[in-house]
């Protein structure tokens, strides 16, 4: 599975600090075309904000961010979007009146050329547009096995499912990187299972190289091929999982050695 | 009888693909839209499968397991692997692996093909133990990019390799179907036993053809209809109704798009012909019950009067007594503003005919459809029957019947009381089973192990298993499970214990359903104090008595069982308790244990006294046992002469 390329993404030295709150301490990474990497760390490590950091929702207050080899260090949320990265939230952010298709579809909105008038009417290449997009929609709505749930809100539906429609709109962007926050939070042991075996197969069939933030040590164990481990905003561990597993430093941050 | 020129299914496909070309043969929703593949379509997709198999190596006789939701793909893959004279396997898609591994393994299969990644997980794992299988080719490829295995193909480069088959040898595909004869094996379909290892039931083309056609005379089934393949690919009904049935008349076969999407697609295609099991029929209906009580109060109020209309004409058109004028543009109104609209959204409304199969359903299920203007219709079958032995005709339905035998089937009930048949649709035997074949098999005459009755208008009424089955003294036919459905079918009966096998008539031993009595006697100014009080009083014992009667009084109609009329009753005086190990947590009697229990009150049943004292030993909730002494009364019930009309 482990296409080690060259790297896709690179986190140069990046520190964050909001205040006083040291968030992210010079943490360096590097995540390679096509592989899964697991971003794990006790609450409050900097996971999320790493995250945020690479998807451009915050601006680092030191270092650098390098996207297929270009600085990107300074571009705001949809720049990075329309560059390849598209991601999910610890909370499910969907529009939760509406339907599940027009959730994907709105993934869909930057691959979109937007003639207003056209659009409105409806006509010619507005309509060729959105028979194009709609049908690369349905490929992933296939792909992701929700076709029962194609026109029900999306606020309607359980939690795992909702998770799972997130991650449709994510990869409706055609996304280079794709950045999932706790994709399995909050899921039972079968939903997770299948939550497993879509990311395996995402990174599979499209070639997508994921970056995943998670706590279930099993599952980072089974999915990831790279595990990097932040503790107190510093990376303490990058390697392969059976690596970090057995790292001293990962070891003590998780079982809690007094920090003076 | 068959046309010598198309005496199996590949000649029929090539016939229906000549005489409909452009007619579209079977339809699957994929990507969202229906993707329609039309009868030419069809035979060539199956073509090249079966050329790609030859390619393989595929030699007659040859078995191909086939596995996975109903799909396109999988139908044409049956119908290439009858085309080189191979036999389909069809397995249940959710089947577990030792299930798989040993269907597999006994029926040799040499090739599979399968739907997608799960299914060749499943079956590289059974190629562990099986090694005869040589081949698996998959249609969906997704997940399987990674996969190395020799054995493993897919469906595009089977067809490819087709292709390149038919450069070679152009006249190949012709000449393997013209090789099948009429009594070639054309379907192996495995049926779990509640005991034991499944069993291979081995059908021929004759078989499942003539069988097709006497079902498509009767029910006047046209090119026109569509069905919804939903059901298991493996289960007979889905072969004989998706498949036989399609190929002969050329109607279409609508393939939903997953099994969640069910009831969605069923809305869109809006079938003519459809089948289910009563539990799909209680799904339906309760689905629609939730959505009524969503409703407002006022639409609420609408249905639920007009359903009840519903109901009251149904009954009388079951009856054939006439409808009154009223009730008539009652029903006309409620066919505009309830019944049409119901059926519209529930994609029942261009529904010709449908099909209850499979289990008994119970009369007010059936009722409620019926009512509603659907025409469901019950059917009785077998694989071992090719599916089908009796229908329902229209017109001539009853609630709980499963209507006359078909065209060329013969049914009779044996002296056991046992249901048999024999038609041109009786399987060949079992794979590889001489033994079960010939315990089944009688003098061409099947064994249906369903104990059955004819009434007195030539209709079968399935009465319970035959093995289930007592007698009385005298040699009568005692069905203890059928009387006490019968019973339990009044509000006032929550539980009831026949007893008769081996005694000079049936008894029974009833237990009252508190809610329903207790509030009939509220009604009444009836005061009690318990339960066993409650069940004593002369007034209830009357009640029930003529519940009894009731009963009796429907047995006269049902030929033989007249004489397992219940001739004395009880009204226990504690309720049968899970607890008290008298029936099962799923409610079912534990027979032999309330035969000792309560040998006391079965003896007093039968000795002609009037009363009888008896002692109970009851365990309460918290885990103490105590005694209940009682005092209960034992009464005739109103018997009749069979042959008077009641």
């Amino acid at each position: 599975m482990s296409q080690a390329g060259a790297p896709l993404l690179e986190v140069d030295r990046v520190s964050v600090r909001f205040g006083a709150v040291q968030a992210l301490d010079q943490v360096s990474l590097a995540i390679r075309r096509g592989e899964i990497i697991a971003i794990i760390g006790p609450n409050g490590a900097g996971k999320t904000t790493l995250l945020n950091v690479i998807s451009g929702f915050y601006r680092p207050t030191e270092g650098r961010i390098r996207f297929e080899g270009r600085d990107r260090t300074d571009l705001a949320p949809y720049d990075v979007a329309a560059l390849g990265i598209a991601r999910t939230f610890q909370n499910v952010a969907l529009f939760k009146g509406m339907s599940v298709l027009d959730n994907i579809m709105t993934g869909r909105l930057l691959k979109m050329k937007g003639s207003f008038l056209l659009d409105a009417l409806y006509w010619g290449p507005a309509k060729a547009q959105e028979l194009e997009h709609r049908a690369f929609v349905e490929r992933i709505i296939d792909f992701l096995e929700i076709q029962a749930i194609r026109k029900t809100p999306a606020g309607r539906l359980p939690y795992g499912l909702q998770k799972r429609v997130e991650l449709a709109r994510a990869l409706a962007a055609e996304p280079t990187l794709l950045l999932l926050d706790e994709p399995m939070a909050g899921m039972n042991v079968e939903e997770k299972e299948d939550m497993c075996r879509f990311i395996l197969d995402v990174n599979e069939e499209f070639g997508t190289t994921i970056a995943l933030i998670e706590h279930d040590m099993s599952v980072v164990m089974d999915i990831s091929d790279h595990v990097a481990a932040l503790d107190y905003g510093r990376k303490i561990a990058d390697g392969t999982p059976d690596e970090v597993r057995r790292d001293q430093a990962v070891i003590d941050a998780y079982l809690g050695v007094s920090h003076v | 009888m068959l046309d010598p020129g198309v005496d199996t299914f590949p000649k029929l496909a090539l016939r229906t693909a000549q005489r409909l070309p452009r007619k579209v043969a079977i339809r699957e929703k994929d990507l969202g839209i229906w993707q329609s593949h039309t009868w030419s379509q069809y035979v060539e997709q199956a073509r090249l499968i079966a050329l790609g198999l030859a390619a393989l190596g595929f030699a007659r006789g040859d078995k191909t397991a086939v596995v996975g939701d109903n799909r396109p793909q999988l139908y044409w893959a049956m119908l290439a692997t009858q085309a080189l004279g191979g036999i389909p396997v069809p397995l249940y898609q959710d089947s577990i692996e030792n299930e798989m591994q040993y269907i597999v393994g006994h029926a040799d299969a040499r090739f599979a093909v399968v739907e997608d990644q799960e299914q060749v997980d499943k079956l590289l794992h059974v190629r562990q133990q099986c090694p005869g299988l040589e081949y698996i080719i998959y249609d969906d490829s997704r997940g399987l990019r990674h996969y190395r295995e020799a054995c493993l193909l897919s469906l595009d480069d089977l067809q490819e390799r087709g292709r390149k088959f038919a450069l070679e040898h152009p006249a190949y595909f012709d000449q393997e179907v013209a090789r099948g004869a009429a009594d070639d094996l054309a379907i192996i379909l495995y049926t779990s036993g509640t005991t034991g290892q499944p069993k291979g039931t081995m059908l021929s083309h004759r078989n499942l053809m003539v069988t097709a056609q006497n079902a498509i005379t009767q029910e006047g089934l046209t090119s026109s209809e569509e069905v919804l393949a939903y059901l298991p690919m493996a289960w007979a009904g889905d072969h004989m109704f998706s498949y036989a049935q399609s190929l002969v008349t050329g109607f279409t076969t609508n393939c939903p798009e997953s099994a969640a999407t069910v009831l969605a697609d069923l809305r869109e295609i809006g079938p003519t012909y459809f089948f289910a099991p009563p539990r799909i029929w209680e799904s339906i209906l309760t689905t629609v019950m939730i959505r009524i009580e969503d409703a407002s109060w006022i639409k609420r109020r609408m249905v639920h009067l007009f359903l009840a209309l519903a109901r009251r004409v149904e009954a009388r058109r079951l009856a054939r007594r006439p409808v009154g004028v009223g009730d008539r543009l009652l029903y006309a109104l409620g066919e505009i503003l309830v019944y049409g609209p119901l059926r519209d959204n529930l994609g029942m409304g261009r529904i010709r005919i449908a099909y209850t199969a499979g289990e008994a359903i119970s009369p007010e299920l059936l009722g409620f459809y019926r009512s509603l203007g659907v025409n469901v219709k019950q059917v009785y079958g077998m694989t071992e029957s090719s599916a089908l032995i009796s229908i329902q005709k229209d017109g001539d339905v009853k609630l709980d019947t499963v209507g006359t035998p078909l065209p060329g089937v013969e049914v009779r009930i044996n002296e056991a009381g046992e249901v048999l048949y024999r038609s041109p649709g009786v399987f060949l035997g079992y794979h590889k089973n001489p033994a079960a074949t010939a315990e089944t098999i009688e003098d061409g005459w099947v064994h249906s192990g369903d104990a059955g009755v004819f009434d007195r208008d030539g209709h079968l009424r399935i009465v319970d298993r035959a093995r289930d089955l007592g007698r009385l003294a005298d040699g009568t036919i005692f069905p203890p499970k059928y009387l006490e459905n019968k019973l339990k079918f009044s509000p006032f009966i929550r539980e009831a214990v026949c007893v008769g096998s081996d005694r000079p008539f049936a008894t029974a031993l009833i237990n009252i359903d508190l809610g329903a009595v207790g509030n009939w006697a509220e009604r009444r100014g009836i005061a009690y104090t318990s339960y066993t009080d409650l069940a004593q009083r002369p007034e209830v014992y009357e009640l029930i008595r003529q519940e009894v009667a009731r009963v009796n009084r429907s047995l006269l109609d049902e030929g033989t069982l007249a004489g397992a009329q219940i001739r004395r009753f009880l009204l226990l005086h504690k309720e049968l308790d899970p607890d008290d190990q008298e029936i099962t947590r799923t409610r079912k009697v534990r027979r032999g244990f309330i035969g000792e229990k309560y040998a006391a009150l079965i003896d007093a049943l039968y000795s002609g006294a009037d009363h009888v004292k008896v002692e109970a030993q009851v365990t309460y909730e918290d885990g103490r046992t105590g005694t209940v002494r009682a005092e209960v009364r034992i009464r005739d019930a109103e018997a009749f002469a069979a042959g008077v009309a009641p």
